[in-house]
């Protein structure tokens, strides 16, 4: 028998789809386990009684039909959050600082690809769109909004942060939180010049919005009813591409290996003779492309955007990065698949399972709660290592 | 340090000077309009400041020949409670503002409103719903459209009239779209009818983690209290997602935005209605004038509550007409202004007679509930008028 060939080019580019299928089937597993014990203790509660009342269907029940369709729409925004703490990550592992304007360049890649999709429906070339040219499109879209958005990242490096890198790491910090407020208001105003209205709607076209049935059986006793639509598939796809592609980037390139060493010891690799300025650069250029397709991404699966709309997202993906360990790539994935999990959990459950004192818009809080636990008990994160201070 | 002293101070006298100057024009009267210029909800909020403006050009004569100046002072609340209150402190302070006409949200009017009562200015109000505007009872506070706690039960009563057993509502956990739904679910549990759900929610775009459970309840209704930036993302979600019954919601959805963003869902399934207080200018008998001069002004068909801006103008501007001529045609103080408004009797407006009662509010207001038929955000203002009811405030 032939010994399994292990060439660091395999390695690299399978490894991350182990761990990818690994961490949703974990995550998966506990959150299922844990919501239907959770829901298995609570038979017999109010919270019970009054979904039988409403629903004739009581806790348990109200838990297992709906879980898939909690864990698959979790695993969608948990890819869309992963995406974007790429971004964060990069910059993190290389500079230790975290960009608080990476939300913004998510909203600027956004809003480019809708932009470029907007101009083509209005020159009507969505409408009779093929399957193959809407996707042709889709791709052109996240393109411009990735070269877009990196190169906002590599201007907001040189014009905010290139020139306090000596500074204390309050200072580059607050720089960013500075370029966070300049950018939400330039977006507003160049969005805001033609028609006084500045969200933007991602036009419909191709078969994005279709429905396709997963599956339709029986647990327990209980109905499920499984859907996913097209376009979360795209978003899923798309995410997987990216983290695979940087994943194998920074492992297997010249480039990669350049970024791994400024990201060890910045004067010892300027020793070696790589140019930190530029290994800095390239670094943003790439986080800020992520993050702009993930903007992208963003846009087509909910439609609906406006220059605030990287707040959110931002902050919970910051928090996917910290959970997963931050300056950790995979982390980032982790993170971010289990937040998005928790997250949807969070706002399809609360309301049945406190009988209705807190409702779906607590949602969020789960993020900023595991945020605080994490800081608490291991600020280093799941995957992170313990980085001992530089001396 | 001395020159900056110096620079100081030339801007100190500088801007003394410029403020003397503008307390110069005496004879200067300006109407505040304040309704969200910029942000999602500017399409409504400009509308509203056209119409005012539209109707400060046609109507300002008598008083120019009384030999005033007249002038709009637009204002942007952004939509915004903590935008519109610092504006209305703004506005307060200007001697020369005698009326504001104003606000498109009632989580905004009614911070802002209490600026406007203690200073005594007359706000007559084109489009906020809340039962709190009026219940206050300020005199100065005046609203020429329906109230929520009626349009929540004409909600439920028109949801029952489609033979509706289950619904399912949410709210946007304004002031405005939580208590409308609440009226909502009041007469609807009276009428019989099974609450499945009741959910607020901020959220703008991700709506999955509530379409779940709203999925598996199944409702055969979804009433939605709340703007239409907001409703008609959760209409294409919902609709995507395979939900087939039928959406009720508020006239915060009545804007042609909401065929724009939802697209062809917003028709698919049982389809859409909204119950409003402001139908589109041509439900109105008196408003084709308006709509001609406003199409002819703007570009554009007016959208909702532009024609109650129009009126609502057209009340300061008679209101303050009649309280300088009470005056000796010198410039009425602000409280005889607000006198003057509520003294207003069968008011010929554009969009019917207008008569306040004792705190504010119509003696009798037009509610009604409209269906969506068209996808295409030109033909909005086509939508057919499913119900149209009269009905008096509650006491």
């Amino acid at each position: 028998m032939r010994r399994r060939s292990r060439s660091p080019v395999a390695v690299e580019i399978l490894r991350p789809f182990g761990q990818l299928f690994a961490f949703i089937l974990i995550t998966a597993v506990s959150l299922s386990s844990f919501l239907i014990s959770l829901a298995f203790v609570m038979r017999g509660s109010n919270a019970d009684q009054v979904l039988m009342e409403h629903m004739g269907q009581g806790l348990l029940g109200f838990t297992i039909s709906n879980l898939p369709q909690v864990l698959v729409d979790g695993i969608t925004i948990g890819f869309v959050y992963a995406a974007i703490a790429l971004g964060y990550s990069m910059v993190y592992g290389v500079l230790e600082f975290i960009n608080f304007a990476h939300s913004e360049i998510f909203a600027i890649g956004a809003f480019i690809g809708v932009e470029f999709l907007i101009a083509l429906d209005n020159g009507n070339r969505l409408a009779g769109a093929s399957i193959g040219q809407s996707y042709l499109f889709l791709g052109m879209a996240i393109l411009g909004g990735m070269i877009i958005a990196g190169l906002a990242a590599v201007t907001v490096e040189r014009v905010a942060y290139r020139p306090l890198r000596g500074a204390p790491r309050l200072v580059p910090l607050i720089s960013a939180i500075g370029v966070s407020f300049f950018l939400v208001d330039a977006i507003r105003l160049i969005e805001s010049v033609t028609t006084g209205q500045f969200y933007r709607v991602f036009p419909t076209f191709g078969n994005f919005d279709q429905i396709i049935e997963l599956a339709h059986f029986n647990a327990l006793g209980f109905p499920v009813n499984l859907v996913i639509q097209v376009k979360s598939l795209v978003v899923i796809l798309a995410a997987v591409t990216m983290m695979v592609g940087l994943s194998s980037f920074v492992n297997l390139s010249k480039i990669g290996k350049a970024i791994r060493a400024v990201a060890q010891d910045r004067p010892t690799a300027s020793l070696m003779g790589i140019d930190v300025n530029r290994i800095i650069a390239i670094t943003f250029l790439i986080g800020g492309a992520l993050g702009g397709a993930a903007g992208v991404l963003f846009a087509l699966k909910f439609t609906r955007i406006d220059p605030f709309m990287g707040f959110f997202p931002g902050l919970k993906a910051f928090t996917a990065a910290v959970l997963g360990g931050i300056g950790n790539l995979v982390g980032a994935l982790l993170g971010g698949i289990v937040l998005g999990m928790l997250e949807t959990a969070a706002g399809a459950y609360l309301s049945a399972f406190t009988a209705g004192a807190f409702g779906a818009e607590y949602k969020d809080i789960m993020a900023f709660a595991i945020l605080i636990l994490v800081l608490i008990i291991r600020p280093h994160g799941l995957l992170g290592e313990q980085v001992s201070q530089k001396a | 340090m001395k020159r900056i002293s110096f620079v100081l101070g030339i801007v100190i006298v500088a801007s003394l000077g410029l403020s003397a100057c503008g307390g110069g024009g005496a004879k200067t009267i300006k109407i505040a309009t304040q309704s969200p210029l910029s942000g999602g909800q500017s399409a409504i909020g400009v509308d509203i400041k056209n119409g005012a403006e539209l109707g400060l050009e046609q109507l300002k004569g008598p008083l120019e020949a009384m030999g005033f100046t007249v002038q709009l002072a637009p204002w942007d609340d952004q939509a915004n409670p903590d935008v519109g209150v610092s504006n209305s402190k703004q506005i307060v302070a200007d001697p020369a503002v005698l009326c504001v006409v104003g606000h498109y949200n009632s989580g905004v009017q009614i911070p802002s409103s209490e600026n406007y009562h203690s200073s005594g200015l007359a706000n007559v109000s084109p489009a906020n719903t809340n039962p709190k505007v009026t219940d206050r009872g300020y005199l100065e506070v005046n609203r020429i459209v329906g109230r929520d706690d009626v349009q929540g039960v004409v909600g439920a009563e028109f949801a029952n009239s489609l033979g509706v057993k289950t619904v399912y509502i949410l709210h946007d956990k304004t002031t405005y779209g939580q208590a409308i739904a609440e009226y909502f679910k009041r007469q609807a549990e009276a009428l019989g009818m099974q609450v499945l759900g009741f959910e607020g929610t901020e959220e703008k775009s991700n709506f999955d983690p509530l379409l779940t459970p709203m999925l598996a309840a199944n409702p055969e209704l979804v009433y939605f209290g709340g703007i239409f930036d907001q409703i008609a993302v959760f209409i294409k979600q919902a609709r995507e997602k395979g939900y087939e019954g039928t959406f009720l919601s508020v006239d915060g959805f009545d804007s042609p935005e909401a065929a724009n963003i939802a697209g062809e869902t917003i028709t698919a399934g049982g389809g859409t209605y909204y119950t409003t207080v402001a139908g589109p200018a041509a439900l109105y008998p008196g408003t084709a004038k308006f709509q001609e001069d406003f199409a002819a002004k703007y570009g554009a068909a007016p959208k909702p509550f532009a024609a109650q801006g129009y009126d609502s103008m057209s009340i300061c501007l008679t209101a303050i007409e009649n309280a300088a001529k009470a005056n000796n045609n010198q410039i009425p103080s602000r409280p005889a202004v607000a006198e003057a408004v509520r003294a207003l009797t069968d008011f010929p407006g554009i969009t019917g007679t207008i008569n306040f009662n004792s705190k504010g509010d119509l003696t009798t207001a037009l509610y009604f509930v409209i269906q969506v038929v068209s996808a295409d955000p030109g033909k909005w203002n086509e939508n057919p008028v499913a119900e149209t009811l009269s009905i008096a405030p509650p006491e």
